[in-house]
């Protein structure tokens, strides 16, 4: 049976997939900052599905682990599904470097690169799948979240260039946008029900994608309707608009 | 929002709250009193918190499983149907389950549920080693019959009034197919059907359904339906296909409150005509798949929509076992008299009592469904008494209705219970619109 790695396993959207993988009995690497919160997950994942399930501590920010993680795992996965994100505070955070940075970091420099370390392993073997979970917030720069959208804008384009190398190589690359999702990231937050997708359809999508090697797919299919539409506006018009 | 149990009566503004960690629980605790709330299928208020409701669905990991000896250590929010369909193909089966797999462990235990073979093998009880309950303090303890035994007594039962129960070991039974031998016998009145209760007792599953409709000399007419785990050398080769009949069900679900009571009198009493009618033309022995024999209803999601807008109420007591005979005479003669159309009338033995206040003891339990109105509800009063008059007492699990002064006389623990409540300080903590009416 196949193994899939997921990085920032606490998330919903992580969680979801986890259950979806488990259930068509792939083994499972869960790799999070604080791997205590997922012991419970862990056994549940391994009874119900009578597969194998290890626990890995990552921290997206610590880039000078990353290579004794890779070399650590074992075995190296067929699959590699990152959905760190963090939302953020944008008009806060526009006024605190701190914060700012910290967005940047985990939404883009974090992912992308251990995504990057995990690309290279997998070609050197010459086979297996990235998912890279982006946003429809990358798409455009927008006054209320343009930290956070220009590290997803960040992410979707290293997704995509990292597709375009690997395809020789037998190493696929999906690249998932996402609009509203019903998680801990956005609780609290006024989310408008019909743009907004719930973990567990997020996570239909993504083992559906791996099974069609889809390259870029947007969860709730309206978004790409939409950011068509924003993406398309003249920045003039776009400037004086509040959204 | 609005809460009610699986009776859709009462309708109860609650606020409901999702912790996801113990630690969100116990600060819940300092805010004012709470009551756990599993899966919402006691039917009355029982799990509908006075202050505030806490539901423990986000508590539904399982923790270990020992394969040797079907011993299964989960988190209270599991739900049975979740044990089955993970244990089942690997050839364990629940020792106790009610009459839906739709229940959580916690509601289980908190219930000291009972199934079809209580006269045989006794409640939850019998199946759980421990329980981790969180007390009043914020601590957790761990229960069991050799630690801290008195107040495992009060949990088996306790209707979630001593503590929030956050997880429990419980053994599992090992079956070799997921088929039920079942037989079914025609009672032709009441002393029948108890006399064939009495020399079935070697049964490991027995049930009856009342035809209650049936008057005078046919008064207590019913269909016993025993049953047995079918083993895997015996099962017909046909069957044997789908070992553990995986592959056979099919959910209908009730997708909308219906303006009319769908469950009314006329249709009914057709349904009980007709549901006798086909049990006698297929008496006799057969195989049928576990989701039939024990959940029949369970097929037909959310079948609680079905008694229309008021909801139903379900009555269900135990007389002991020397009174049995004329208290259920005179209960089914009520209910008959009354034509209020109970949608279901079950019999069932009971083992004797084991827990410090737990529903069992040894005798009859007979329980009726009822759609809520004025008219049913004043029968249910009328059975009350004469389920007092007998000596018998009611299941919390499914009550809504009853009053404290019924209560109280139904049941001469009520007076420890209480006693342990403010001596353990849960009075002040874990309150229920359940308990509050009924002053526990």
């Amino acid at each position: 049976m196949p193994v899939a790695l997921i990085i920032g396993a606490y998330s919903d959207i992580a969680l979801a997939t986890a259950y979806a993988l488990a259930k068509k009995g792939v083994n499972l690497q869960l790799a999070a900052r604080d791997i205590n919160r997922l012991q419970q997950t862990s056994s549940d994942l391994a009874i119900r599905y009578d597969i194998t399930v290890d626990l890995i501590e990552l921290d997206i920010l610590d880039s000078d682990y990353f290579g004794d993680f890779i070399n650590n795992l074992s075995p190296l996965p067929d699959i590699a599904i990152c959905t760190v994100g963090m939302l953020g505070e944008q008009t806060a955070d526009q006024k605190n470097l701190y914060e700012a940075v910290k967005i940047i970091r985990t939404n883009f420099e974090g992912p992308a690169t251990i995504l990057g370390e995990l690309t290279n392993a997998f070609c050197e073997r010459g086979s297996g799948t990235i998912v890279g979970i982006s946003s429809v917030a990358g798409e455009r720069g927008r006054a209320a979240n343009y930290i956070y959208g220009s590290a997803k804008a960040g992410m979707t384009t290293y997704l995509s260039g990292l597709r375009n190398r690997c395809f020789k190589h037998n190493v696929h690359v999906t690249t998932i946008l996402l609009g509203f999702v019903d998680t801990k990231m956005t609780a609290g937050l006024d989310l408008p029900k019909i743009l907004t997708a719930k973990p567990k359809s997020v996570a239909r999508v993504i083992v559906r994608s791996l099974e069609r090697k889809s390259d870029v797919i947007y969860i709730k299919r309206i978004w790409a309707f939409i950011m068509w539409i924003v993406k398309h506006l003249p920045e003039r018009i776009f400037k004086l608009l509040n959204f | 929002m609005k809460l009610s149990g699986w009776g859709r009566f009462p309708m109860i503004e609650a606020s409901l709250e999702s912790p996801r960690s113990e630690a969100e629980i116990k600060t819940k605790l300092s805010t004012g009193t709470i009551i756990a709330r599993g899966n919402g299928r006691a039917y009355g208020d029982s799990a509908i918190g006075r202050d505030k409701t806490i539901d423990m669905r986000n508590f539904n990991h399982m923790l270990a499983f020992n394969q040797h000896d079907g011993i299964l250590e989960v988190e209270a929010g599991v739900l049975l149907s979740e044990i089955i369909d993970t244990f089942l193909p690997r050839g364990w089966f629940p020792f106790v389950t009610p009459g839906t797999k739709f229940v959580t462990i916690g509601g289980m235990i908190a219930s000291d549920v009972h199934g079809k073979n209580h006269h045989k093998e006794g409640s939850m009880r019998s199946c759980v080693n421990w329980i981790d309950l969180l007390n009043p303090n914020g601590e957790i303890l761990r229960l069991s019959a050799t630690q801290n035994a008195e107040l495992f007594d009060w949990t088996m039962g306790g209707m979630g009034l001593t503590g929030v129960i956050l997880r429990a070991q419980i053994r599992l039974k090992q079956v070799s197919t997921g088929w039920i031998k079942q037989k079914t016998i025609v009672a032709n009145n009441l002393d029948e059907i108890i006399n064939q209760f009495e020399i079935n007792q070697s049964a490991t599953y027995s049930v009856a359904w009342i035809d209650y409709l049936a008057t005078g000399k046919s008064l207590g007419r019913s269909l016993l339906m025993l049953g047995e785990h079918a083993d895997q050398a015996h099962l017909p080769k046909s069957l044997l296909e789908d070992q553990y009949c995986q592959n056979r069900t099919t959910r209908y679900y009730m997708s909308f409150v219906p303006p009319f009571k769908v469950l009314n009198k006329t249709t009914v009493n057709a349904f009980n005509a007709l549901y006798f009618w086909a049990g006698k033309r297929t008496t006799g022995t057969k195989f049928i798949q576990w989701n039939k024999y024990f959940y029949p209803l369970d097929s037909f999601d959310k079948w609680n929509r079905l008694y229309g807008r008021n909801g139903f109420a379900q009555f269900q007591c135990v007389l002991p076992l020397k009174s049995s005979k004329y208290g259920l005479k005179r209960l089914l003669e009520k209910t008959g008299e009354a034509r209020q159309g109970p949608f279901l009338a079950v019999l069932k033995r009971l083992g004797p009592q084991s827990g410090k206040f737990s529903f069992p003891m040894e005798g009859y339990t007979l329980a009726f469904d009822f759609p809520v109105t004025a008219a049913t509800l004043d029968l249910m009063k009328k059975l009350d008494e004469i389920t007092i008059e007998y000596g018998g007492r009611f299941y919390l699990a499914k009550d809504s209705r009853m009053s404290k002064k019924i209560f109280e006389e139904s049941d001469s623990r009520v007076v420890d219970f209480r006693n342990m409540r403010q001596e353990t300080a849960t009075k002040k903590h874990f309150v229920s619109h359940q308990s509050d009416r009924l002053g526990l």
